[in-house]
């Protein structure tokens, strides 16, 4: 049942990245020329909103619907953050999206990026198969 | 519902999805992990880092088919018949690199079927696909899960993350791309 609720909260965070053109490769590009605010105006309104939300949970002990404390991992650094995080910078400017806009690039019509989201799994499944040698 | 949304409401409405998963379930915004659970259920191939019980966390999998569907109703049902207002500055740039802005949100003479068959379009979107693939692994992690998840959360690791994205994406879009679009 619980299933339905991430589907509807999905259905919102891919209807704002589409209405937001947020998966819109001429944005892409835009955004990385730094020729429009719009792109930064996103995540400088989704980042604060997020941060004080999680502030808010945290503050007052607010638990999930079914009662479970509110966790949040934290982030280990490694080298894969800064390589990895370049390859994917790499693959971001050419595609123009990154893994939720592909998704959203898919219910939008968009067939060819079947392809796209087809040599993703693909990039996954490689990093998969190097990682013993790439993490140690 | 067919203009596209303000930065602002987007921005608020993406970054609402953090608070929503947490409640709902205790579950942290992220989308390239979906890729792995992808990878984990249809060619798990015996290797390590695939092994593991990807049903524990289909919850991402329902989120991500979500967004398809948020992806269709925006795209689709609600679509913008107008081209995506980029500045007029944007527009000159990539004409000047060979590519028109035309009424749908990814230029269509870049990505389409027949364009597979040119190194051009073979290398924005296989090799392109393949590196946010690659890349978002590596760095665990993708816009949403670092960029978003992990700032608001105040982890530096995703900050650091964050930058490397930019910084990737400026050197391909500055100096790279205008060369595979010459092609």
């Amino acid at each position: 049942m619980k299933n339905i609720l991430f589907l509807l909260i999905g259905i919102v965070f891919g209807l704002a990245l589409t209405k937001g053109e947020a998966v819109s490769w001429y944005r892409m590009q835009e955004m990385f020329h730094f020729q429009s605010f719009h792109m930064y105006g996103i995540f400088m309104t989704a980042i604060p909103v997020a941060a004080i939300s999680i502030l808010f949970i945290r503050r007052f002990g607010i638990r999930s619907i079914d009662g479970e404390a509110i966790t949040i991992p934290e982030k280990k650094f490694h080298r894969g953050i800064i390589v990895g995080g370049l390859i994917f910078g790499f693959g971001w400017a050419l595609t123009g999206a990154c893994p939720g806009p592909l998704y959203a690039l898919l219910g939008g019509g968009y067939s060819v990026t079947l392809i796209t989201f087809a040599a993703a799994v693909a990039g996954t499944w490689v990093y998969a198969r190097l990682q013993p040698r790439l993490t140690r | 519902m067919y203009k596209p949304w303000p930065w602002y409401v987007a921005g608020a409405l993406i970054g609402l999805t953090v608070p929503l998963l947490l409640l709902s379930g205790n579950k942290k915004l992220g989308v390239s992990s979906t890729l792995r659970q992808i990878c984990a259920a249809c060619v798990p191939a015996g290797i390590p880092f695939l092994q593991y019980d990807w049903k524990k966390d289909s919850w991402n999998l329902f989120f991500v088919v979500g967004i398809v569907i948020g992806g269709f109703l925006g795209g689709v049902v609600f679509r913008n018949p107008l081209p995506v207002a980029i500045t007029s500055e944007t527009i000159s740039m990539l004409a000047n690199q060979g590519v028109t802005v035309d009424a749908t949100l990814i230029p269509h003479e870049l990505f389409n079927w027949s364009s597979l068959t040119t190194l051009r379009g073979f290398l924005i979107i296989v090799v392109g696909g393949f590196l946010v693939g690659f890349g978002t692994r590596y760095a665990q992690g993708c816009t949403s899960g670092h960029g978003i998840m992990g700032i608001a959360s105040l982890q530096w690791p995703s900050l650091v993350a964050t930058v490397s994205f930019f910084i990737g994406g400026i050197i391909v879009s500055y100096w790279v791309l205008p060369f595979i679009l010459s092609l």
